[in-house]
């Protein structure tokens, strides 16, 4: 009998894990299970172009829909079918249909989900941005002159404040303790990245906390409906929607009662075999691997190249386990991230967010949109470098640098 | 050999290409990308990885 891997979550990283095991050589079953009804799709549109114009629901899906590689053939798919249940040792899945699966190997590629403001408030008139029917929901609320209020100035929070204003609403970002995107690009651009958002109409809240959400109360036992938010200062701003972009969840329930460390993802070696557990590797924004690069310890990633890069590291790592052959050894990957707010480009490759030391290489990180470069170092080494609208050739000059500072004495592939 | 095309509609030079395939793909001093159409089989790998991290999709191998 065929053997089985059963991948958990249909999303990028499912789909680069199926075609990375049959690039290992994986010629027997692969079944991916997704919670979605869509087939593999990307997310970065949902922020930008398509929460800008996304057309039909049809037109949307075609535009974000992952093209899959020719190769790549014979793969299973069960979509709209989330995994509710796993027990690791005896290898079966249980789904929310009820039905259970055996398998041999399994892939967690279950990703994230958006985190919420916490406080209480009825959900009518609040919005989260992660799936293809998030963006088109929140694009009906995008009218012209619509007060919408964005909670977190992370890359999400900044390109939907971006988007909302283009499409002519009044915009209010409240940051929380970080300016917008503080905590991956650093003070200075993040500063500088404030100027520019707030010259182009975003009204930017540093410092302050939503301590209350406000609601209309109809009397009529109607639907409450969101109307702004309270700060922590006391000011009360009105809305006629808010998107809370204040980070994210790893969606690993799941697989509770496996004794896995699942502190903050799925945690991994640098393989991506998860701890704990044997044929089990975890891909995309739900990993939890050592940062080779940085030897800063196990994190996660959460960027466009992550599921690629796990995958290519995940599967010939499975594929070995099964079949009783030696492990490749793994490349330590690369990160890459980019983002797009009001027509410039901010590339970042590295990782930035850990540095303890930031040095402008071109350009002046308090005027982004004139073209800057930032070096980010740790403990004296380059580990990540950041532009901002430059020409495509200074990233990749700069990802060479940062290549070429290699790995630090202390890298290592355990977890711990 | 092998070839590959680049629908210039659809490429936003993000210069992603150009980092998995640098002897297929690279990025002029204007940001522009430029490529060889046709390329060594030995280079298919780093070709369906351009691929796959083309944030927009713009890159079909032809056969
Ligand atoms: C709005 C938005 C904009 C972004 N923009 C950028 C950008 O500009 N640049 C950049 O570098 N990165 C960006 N990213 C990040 C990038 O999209 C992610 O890193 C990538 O989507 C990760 O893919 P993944 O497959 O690991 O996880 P996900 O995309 O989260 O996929 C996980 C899948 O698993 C499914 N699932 C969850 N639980 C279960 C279960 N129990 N059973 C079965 N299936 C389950 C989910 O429904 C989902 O389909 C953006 C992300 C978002 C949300
Ligand atoms: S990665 Fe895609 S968009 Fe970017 S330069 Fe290459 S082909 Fe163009």
């Amino acid at each position: 009998m065929a053997r089985r891997i059963a991948i958990a979550g249909a999303s990028m990283g499912g789909l680069r894990a199926a075609e990375q095991l049959r690039s290992a050589g994986w010629e027997e079953e692969i079944l991916v299970i997704g919670g979605e009804i869509h087939p593999p799709y990307k997310r970065p549109p949902l922020s930008k172009e398509v929460l800008k114009s996304p057309g039909s629901i049809e037109e949307a899906l075609a535009a974000v829909t992952l093209r899959q590689r020719r190769t790549a053939t014979g793969i299973d798919w069960k979509l709209g079918a989330p995994v509710t249940g796993a027990d690791l040792k005896g290898r079966t899945l249980t789904l929310a249909t009820g039905e259970q699966l055996g398998y041999d190997g399994l892939v967690v590629a279950t990703g994230l989900r958006p985190a919420r403001v916490r406080v209480p408030g009825p959900l009518h008139g609040r919005h989260v941005i992660r799936t293809l029917e998030d963006s088109l929901g929140l694009h009906r609320e995008l009218q012209p002159a619509a007060r919408i209020v964005v909670v977190g100035a992370g890359f999400i929070g900044c390109e939907a404040a971006a988007t909302a204003t283009l499409l002519g609403c009044r915009v209010t970002l409240i940051e929380g303790s970080t300016g917008p995107m503080q905590r991956t690009l650093g003070r200075e651009l993040s500063e500088g990245m404030r100027s520019f958002l707030t010259q182009r109409g975003v009204e930017c809240i540093s410092g302050e906390r939503v301590a209350a959400f406000t609601w209309n109360d109809d009397g009529a036992g109607g639907t409450q409906r969101c109307t702004g938010v309270r700060l922590a200062g006391g000011r009360e701003v009105q809305a006629d929607a808010v998107i809370e972009a204040v980070g994210s969840t790893p969606n690993v329930e799941w697989l509770a009662g496996n004794g896995l460390d699942l502190s903050d993802g799925v945690l991994c070696d640098g393989h991506l075999r998860v701890l704990e557990a044997e044929h089990v590797v975890a891909v995309g924004d739900v990993a939890r691997y050592p940062d080779r690069r940085t030897g800063t310890g196990p994190r996660r990633v959460e960027h466009w190249a992550t599921p690629a890069d796990t995958a290519k590291i995940a599967a010939p790592a499975l594929v070995a386990g099964l079949n009783g052959t030696e492990t490749p050894e793994p490349v330590a990957p690369l990160p890459a991230f980019w983002t797009d707010i009001f027509g410039i480009r901010v590339q970042g490759v590295g990782s930035p967010a850990v540095a303890d030391r930031i040095e402008v290489l071109e350009g002046d990180p308090s005027r982004p949109a004139d073209g800057a470069a930032l070096a980010y170092y740790l403990g004296g080494r380059l580990i990540g470098a950041v532009t901002s609208a430059l020409p495509a050739d200074r990233q990749l000059h700069y990802r060479k640098l940062v290549t070429e500072a290699g790995l630090p004495a202390s890298s290592q592939l355990a977890a711990v | 050999m092998k070839t590959v095309d680049v629908d210039r509609s659809l490429c936003d030079n993000h210069g992603q290409c150009a980092i998995a395939a640098p002897e297929v793909f690279r990025m002029n001093p204007d940001g522009v990308l430029e490529y060889e159409p046709t390329f060594d089989d030995s280079l298919l790998g780093e070709v369906e990885e351009a691929i796959d991290v083309c944030p927009v999709q713009a890159i079909f191998l032809k056969d």
